[in-house]
């Protein structure tokens, strides 16, 4: 089967319209907003706080939490039941490993960094959304980072590699979904996932065509950051 | 909160000063937002000065429950974010949310806002339910009051799915252009007291002072549909009767905002 054109139109590689605002929540210390076509999502962040439990605290390091939520509106069809499952708890999981590489919390121990996302509406791609939004808010928070990061989903729908899948797309009986997290400066990837039948240079081809994606992501990233500090 | 904060916003109120230069019985800016998340069926945000909350309806098709066969059926939810105030925290729902979404609930329902013998597919079978959830983004003070309003606005922004052959749910479908039924717009308006003074939206400093508190649903005809007292002093008659009679006067703000 050939996959001739997108069932959005958009070209292989292109990336559905992105929009990104930061400092979008008063009451966080860092906040912020990324849209990916109808994907959106919104990131708090607090911290570095005191953590309790206080036997999930480290004297060496403050820790990351992440917590990954859909609002019980947002899904595609019925209403997600609030609370989470299991889908939402790895989905904290991977990105708290995609976006820990960036940052040095060895300042402060015994202390978390809690990272909080939200998505009001989805479209596919909310790992990538979140991931997208957190770094900015991270940033947003001043805490010390060594990089952003960028994160867009790539995959293969038929014969094609395509960037940043939509609903239909992601679910395509024959279509493979690749998120990637990567640092944009170093090039190195901190989230890696995929499901469905790919072969080993598909999957070279979509890590190479995101690492291109991502550079876009990341210039949406920088202006979102400067507006939110440009002098008024 | 520091004893001498709270003694300095005591003092003040019942002098009928506010630290945000307001009078008393003056909302900060309320602006509304429609469909606001193309996920749900219908949705709305509201700002209050600060304060930013969602509200989102998703329509599905149920059985009636027995002892209403010939009704629709109604669920109203709130969720306290965590990302929206440092206090709040992951889990399921405390007794501030609880509060919140049943406060909501029954201005809504008491109201009779929604005709919900409309909502009926078929008689005893098949009805249309209607979810509302609550999602708090940014708390500054005053949720009860922009909550109720951000689902009346979602209510209004609703479009029914479509339905396939067999009677389910078409989500891939779009939406028709058909509305819910809605009859009336209650908003809820809480008026606090604090010393003998009286007052509206309540930043979340004042929250913390609060002596007790009086939430009214008013309909557009400016009857009161629900009720909710709160804060650990008790009210006289008398005091009532003036906080309605704010409940009252303030209602049509809250509602021109729409």
């Amino acid at each position: 089967m050939t996959y001739a054109k997108r069932f959005d139109g958009r070209g292989f590689e292109e990336l559905r319209p992105m929009s990104a605002k930061v400092g979008i929540i008063p009451r966080a210390d860092g906040s912020a907003m990324f849209q990916a076509g109808k994907t959106i999502a919104y990131c708090a962040v607090f911290g570095p706080r005191d953590l309790h439990p206080k036997f999930m605290q480290n004297p060496e390091t403050g820790i990351l939490r992440v917590n990954y939520n859909m609002m019980p509106f947002s899904g595609h069809g019925e209403r997600v039941r609030p609370g989470g499952g299991r889908r939402s708890k790895e989905i904290s999981m991977v990105l708290q490993n995609a976006l820990l590489p960036v940052l040095n919390l060895k300042d402060y121990p015994n202390s978390v960094v809690d990272i909080f996302i939200e998505l009001p509406q989805t479209d596919a791609g909310t790992r990538c959304a979140a991931i997208n939004a957190a770094s900015m808010a991270l940033a947003d928070a001043g805490l010390e980072m060594k990089d952003l990061v960028c994160a867009v989903a790539a995959g293969r729908v038929e014969d094609k590699i395509v960037i940043d899948l939509n609903y239909y797309e992601d679910s395509h009986e024959d279509g493979t979904d690749l998120p990637v997290a990567m640092l944009p400066n170093s090039g190195k990837i901190t989230l890696l996932q995929m499901d469905g039948e790919i072969t080993r240079e598909q999957i070279k081809e979509a890590i190479t065509k995101a690492k291109e994606a991502c550079k876009k992501i990341y210039e949406v990233q920088k202006n979102a950051l400067k507006a939110r500090f440009a002098k008024v | 909160m520091y004893q001498e904060l709270k003694t300095h916003l005591v003092r003040a109120l019942t002098k009928g000063v506010r630290y945000d230069g307001r009078k008393l019985l003056e909302y900060r800016p309320i602006t509304v937002e429609y469909g606001v998340s193309a996920s749900a069926e219908g949705s709305a945000r509201v700002r209050i000065g600060g304060t930013e909350v969602l509200a989102g309806v998703k329509l599905d098709v149920g059985e009636p429950y027995p002892d209403t066969p010939d009704q629709g059926n109604l669920m109203v939810n709130a969720e306290l974010l965590p990302l929206s105030n440092p206090k709040f925290e992951t889990g399921p729902p405390g007794e501030q949310a609880n509060e919140l979404a049943r406060v909501v609930d029954r201005g809504i329902r008491e109201s009779k806002c929604i005709d919900v013998k409309k909502l009926v597919i078929k008689s005893r079978e098949k009805v249309w339910s209607v979810s509302i959830d609550i999602c708090t983004i940014n708390d500054e003070g005053g949720l009860q009051d922009a909550a109720a309003l951000a689902v009346l606005a979602a209510l209004k922004d609703a479009r029914l799915p479509k339905l396939t052959e067999d009677g389910q749910v078409d989500y891939d479908a779009e939406k028709t252009k058909e509305k819910l039924p809605l009859t009336k717009d209650p908003v809820e308006v809480t008026v606090i007291k604090v010393g003998d003074q009286f007052f509206v939206d309540a930043l979340t400093d004042e929250e913390n002072v609060i002596e007790a508190r009086l939430t009214a649903g008013i309909t557009d005809k400016g009857l009161i549909c629900a009720m909710q007292k709160g804060g650990s002093l008790p009210l006289t008659v008398e005091e009532i009767d003036k906080m309605l009679e704010i409940a009252q006067k303030l209602a049509p703000t809250l509602r021109k905002a729409l």
